[in-house]
């Protein structure tokens, strides 16, 4: 899809494609067009040079222009934006009147037990609070059976707890249904909690488009150089040990231990590995406290800031890449290059609490 | 003790019937002019609420001067007329209805058109994204949310067009049935000095204004409480 022309003093010259399934994170500063981004997808703001295709159905191109509501889109605003005069039930029925059944099936009740509504049915807008409002939302733009889901910060407006409280919903759904997302944040945690694919954006231009985790550690993109960078990975639980609390994650070669609650066997986990928790050794250390410890392979060695220098990693036994950012003395005194071959101990991995 | 004149009932009948046509004829016209003057970006769009809003100020000589001359035989309602066999609307209760309609619109227009600004276009946008046609959506949406301002215009309306004199003094005359409602019937009694007619309607008048003032101050009262 690709949206031209200008808002105001704001020119907006963003195209880019996205593959038609798991979440793709609309990411950058705001006020850096991403949701105007969203809302020319939805119909709702309307580029006289916009060309927008989804799943080889043009939504616009040209003269072209379906209006909002003959597109089979879910659209999670940034406040939840609920009907004052309709109950949350009434909420979503509205959502559900509307749709032809197709797309993303989900019946009243499974959507009111996949995001825990079921308590607040007969209540009033006004009487919930900001997180639950939101709940609602998501569920209302579900029933009404959408074949993409457009969601614009859906959780910015809310405070931290509220946050917490919503993130692991978001994860259930976008694991459990096979509906494509575009997600709008200005907030990299989101993003790597929830999306596969990143679409980074600034001063209403793309910058970059691919996998996540590609472009998390392409040395040449900012995100990799950050002070927080960090790879994440789409593991599945292979055993856990109840004596000791500890997981055992795979993903291609890569094994990983974990420390964390009990997880069923076979369930996929998303794992972030920040590159400052990756260290580096020339032989496998004697005694370490260190569980993961993987012999990898230099593949880069960039200057990221005044003193620390970022290495990317191919682990042996296949998988993928990681990031390591150590300081510039040790780069010197280990006289890394690429393609030495040394091992690579991961001080801690966070799993993100379901 | 004389007997109270006969003739007391069908201005109030008459007036009633006046005001409720006129109400429903302005929640259907105004309601759309009230949206274009909510969302339009029309830079002359202030031009066109101004021209609704004249009645406000006007003396109703003027504007009763001119709805004589457009409704009489040379103007368009001698000709809309025509098709009916009259010759004109001047003096008819169907001329009495368009003048009210011009005469009141302001106060029905502008509750109307305050409560779709308060509202703004989100609900429209969110229902157009769950899939609401915009008919729909107005339906749904906008009328239940802009519920206590139709109210209000209702309201208004309603009380406005019983309140008027002047207009249809210039294009009403006092034709007992037609055109003679209450406030002409007050002032006829009053010309020819039957006192208690006249106290008696216009103090069922004044009881009128208080109590629906009174109930719109209330509503607006329950509605700020309730929060939309």
């Amino acid at each position: 899809m690709g949206f031209r022309g200008t808002l105001g003093r704001f020119r907006l010259d963003a195209r880019f494609e996205t593959p038609a399934r798991g979440v793709t994170a609309l990411f950058g500063p705001s006020g850096c067009g991403k949701t105007t981004v969203l809302r020319s997808m939805a119909g709702l703001q309307r580029f006289a040079d916009g060309m927008c295709r989804v799943n080889g159905e043009t939504w616009q191109d040209g003269a072209l222009f379906r209006p909002p509501h003959t597109r089979p889109i879910g659209y999670v605003f940034q406040e939840a934006s609920l009907f004052a005069h309709l109950s949350v039930r009434g909420n979503l029925r509205f959502g559900a009147r509307g749709s032809a059944r197709s797309g993303a099936g989900l019946a009243f009740d499974e959507v009111v037990d996949l995001l825990g509504l079921a308590p607040l049915l007969d209540r009033a807008p006004r009487h919930l609070s900001g997180g639950e409002r939101q709940r609602v939302a998501i569920g209302r733009a579900l029933l009404s059976h959408p074949r993409l889901l457009l969601m614009d910060e859906p959780l910015s407006a809310l405070d931290r707890s509220s946050r917490d409280e919503i993130l692991p919903f978001l994860e259930r759904l976008t694991a459990r249904l096979a509906l494509p997302v575009i997600y709008v944040t200005h907030d990299m945690t989101e993003v790597e909690r929830l999306a596969e694919t990143l679409v980074a954006m600034r001063d209403g231009r793309v910058q970059s488009v691919g996998p996540l985790r590609q472009l998390q550690s392409d040395p040449a993109l900012p995100f990799a150089l950050a002070r927080d960078a960090a790879v994440t990975l789409d593991a599945v639980v292979e055993s856990y040990d109840a004596e000791y609390g500890l997981a055992t994650l795979v993903e291609g070669g890569l094994r990983l231990v974990v420390p964390c609650s009990a997880l069923p066997l076979g369930q996929r986990q998303r794992l972030r590995i920040a590159a400052a928790d990756v260290s580096l050794a020339r032989v496998p250390p004697q005694g370490s406290t260190i569980l993961n410890i993987l012999p990898a392979e230099i593949l880069s060695i960039t200057p990221a800031g005044e003193q620390a220098m970022l290495v990317v990693l191919q682990p042996s036994l296949n998988g993928p890449t990681l990031l390591a950012r150590i300081t510039r003395l040790s780069w010197k005194r280990l006289d890394l290059v690429p393609g030495d071959q040394l091992q690579a101990l991961i001080k801690s991995v966070a799993l993100a609490p379901r | 003790m004389e007997g109270l004149a006969p003739d007391l009932w069908p201005p109030i009948r008459l007036t009633i019937e006046l005001a409720t046509t006129t109400t429903i004829v302005l929640l259907i016209v105004g309601t759309p002019i009230a949206w274009w003057l909510a969302r339009s970006q029309a830079w002359w769009k202030e031009a066109v609420a101004t021209v609704v809003a004249m009645p406000i100020v006007l003396p109703p000589t003027v504007l009763g001067f001119y709805l004589l001359v457009a409704l009489g035989p040379e103007g368009l309602g001698g000709a809309l007329s025509g098709l009916t066999g009259r010759r004109t609307l001047a003096f008819t209760f169907e001329g009495l209805v368009i003048g009210s309609v011009i005469y009141s619109m302001p106060f029905v227009v502008q509750p109307i058109r305050n409560a779709f600004e308060a509202m703004g276009s989100r609900p429209l946008e969110v229902a157009a994204t769950l899939r609401a046609s915009p008919l729909r959506a107005f339906w749904t949406v906008v009328v239940p949310l802009a519920r206590p301002g139709f109210l209000t215009a209702a309201v208004l309306g309603f009380a406005h067009t019983v309140g008027e004199f002047g207009v249809v003094l210039m294009i009403g005359g006092s034709v007992p049935g037609q055109t003679k409602v209450l406030s002409i019937a007050i002032y006829d009694y009053v010309e020819t000095m039957q006192w208690r007619e006249a106290s008696l309607l216009s103090g069922g008048m004044a009881l009128f204004a208080f109590v629906v003032l009174l109930a719109m101050a209330l509503i607006e009262k329950r509605v700020a409480r309730v929060g939309v």
